[in-house]
């Protein structure tokens, strides 16, 4: 590690004081950071602890909640309300890491994890555009198993690592965040980027701004939904493909639904053609396959991946066929 | 900065890039926590703080002012052992051992988590009632790898312990 200094914030003003500077990065819970920090991919000159800040879960006035950046994982899969009201996304939280790392991982931070391509992490060997910009990518005609097979650009094939922002894009959560010229709100979707020509760019924020909550709308038919990560081993391994899903029948057709991919793309991936094509569909196995077809037409695999497209159709398929017989919870 | 380890105040590290497992094993000589990965990996360098199990490895030490830092030197004495300690032994819970203060620590950790009700990926619903079934114990300890292969014994040792009559309540 390269020599830091390390200060710990009181409140958001003082740290988004003390975060003005490029060489400043803020530390939650460090589960990711110290490990880029430790193998030199990430060289910050000053630390702004941001884990004494909001860790509170509040209901909001409009009937859903507010969860402070600095809430703990753990904390935030076991909450009553979201157990209940959006169960998808203590169920993408548990389906991520493992139990310590949950409990030190900071909700803000968990949105801000950058990717596990292992290319990205090889300093002495491979080339990485995400890393060091303009060196070139490696993985692109490597082991590609794990990288993406949507949105993906020539200067990077990498995934968002993430489970529970799958449930939050999903979700359709906001963004609160605070910087230098004030607050803000952004769209959970917009938050993260697509790789283009700039895939050390992971999201569109600015540098020295800070995310300080994330707020769940409430949404009528979020208490039925789910997710479901496929992974090479059983636990404690990131998505091969995953989905957050969210049905509300309409007698026995498809009212309305909600879903998100994971392990697809530089970023959660709302699944708008999914979407538009169930609604008022019949709930059958040919009508989910039909959808999943129209989202991944445009899908660009590698030597490894190419498995991912039918993959998650037949994830999507066996989450729907589930969360439409209500056999979920 | 400060903070207490085992129940003795000590004195933490001035330079901010000391991790806490390198604090407990190279300042404090405490070295039953062990280095493994050195990545989050393998879960080797699980300690309790104020009773919730996380990786020293990842933890920047300067994190953790004021904190009850729990090792597995913390745990138990030659003659008097903790009961898992003793069912590591009774139910062949490790060969070589490197993983064992981890997984001890971690088992400790997983307990509190499962009395306080918190679900995991394979709980068939998301209510507070856990069992910890031995399909629950292998989900909750992932974080922990064993690479001499006595994965079976180490949830039976867990399994046997926290359902033993014996022990009520498996706490540091």
């Amino acid at each position: 590690m390269t020599p830091f200094s390390y200060t710990r914030a009181e409140d958001v003003s003082d740290a988004v004081r003390l975060g003005a500077g490029d060489a400043t990065a803020f530390l939650g819970g460090g589960t990711n950071l110290v490990d880029l920090m430790r193998e030199t991919v990430a060289q910050p000159d000053r630390l702004v602890d941001v884990t004494g800040l909001s860790n509170a879960i509040a209901e909001t006035a409009d009937g859903g909640l507010l969860i402070g950046a600095a809430v703990r994982n753990t904390a935030l899969a076991e909450h009553q309300a979201v157990r209940t009201r959006y169960p998808v996304l203590s169920r993408a939280i548990l389906a991520g890491a493992s139990g310590q790392i949950r409990n030190m991982a900071t909700v803000g931070g968990n949105l801000l994890q950058r990717t596990r391509c292992t290319y990205f992490y090889d300093t002495d060997g491979s080339r990485c555009n995400k890393r060091t910009p303009g060196t070139g990518c490696d993985a692109r005609e490597g082991f590609s198993r794990i990288h993406a097979i949507l949105g993906a650009s020539d200067a990077c094939v990498a995934t968002h690592p993430s489970d529970m922002c799958v449930a939050l894009t999903m979700l359709e959560a906001t963004v609160h965040i605070e910087g230098r010229d004030g607050a803000r709100t952004l769209a959970f979707g917009d938050l993260h980027r697509l790789p283009g020509d700039r895939p050390d760019l992971d999201t569109v924020l600015s540098p020295g701004e800070l995310i300080t909550a994330i707020a769940l709308p409430p949404l009528r038919f979020a208490a039925r939904s789910t997710y479901r990560k496929v992974r090479d081993r059983a636990s404690y391994a990131f998505a091969l493909i995953s989905v957050a899903a969210a049905v509300e029948m309409d007698g026995d057709r498809i009212g309305d639904v909600r879903i998100a991919f994971g392990g697809v793309a530089h970023k959660p991936w709302r699944a708008t053609k999914v979407e538009a094509a169930l609604r008022g569909a019949s709930p059958t196995e040919a009508a989910f396959r039909a959808a999943a077809a129209a989202e991944f037409a445009d899908a660009r695999s590698l030597r490894d991946n190419a498995f991912k497209p039918e993959l998650a159709t037949r994830t999507l398929a066996a989450v729907l066929a589930d969360l439409v017989k209500g056999e979920v919870a | 900065m400060s903070f207490i380890v085992n129940g003795n105040a000590v004195t933490g590290p001035a330079d901010p890039r000391v991790s806490l497992l390198d604090h407990l094993r190279e300042t404090l000589h405490l070295t039953g926590t062990k280095k493994g990965c050195n990545q989050g990996a393998c879960g080797a360098c699980t300690v309790l703080v104020d009773g919730e199990r996380i990786l020293s490895c990842l933890a920047l030490a300067v994190q953790y002012d004021g904190r009850q830092i729990t090792t597995i030197e913390g745990l138990g004495e030659a003659g008097t052992l903790h009961p898992l300690q003793t069912a590591f032994i009774e139910y062949d819970g490790f060969q070589c051992g490197y993983c064992t203060p981890g997984q001890i620590c971690s088992a400790i950790g997983m307990a509190a988590e499962a009395r306080r009700g918190v679900p995991s990926n394979v709980s068939a619903n998301l209510s507070d009632n856990v069992t910890l079934t031995r399909e629950e114990v292998q989900e909750r300890m992932s974080g922990n790898l064993c690479r001499c292969g006595a994965h079976n014994g180490i949830i039976d040792a867990i399994q046997a312990t926290i359902t033993s009559e014996r022990v009520t309540e498996v706490t540091a």
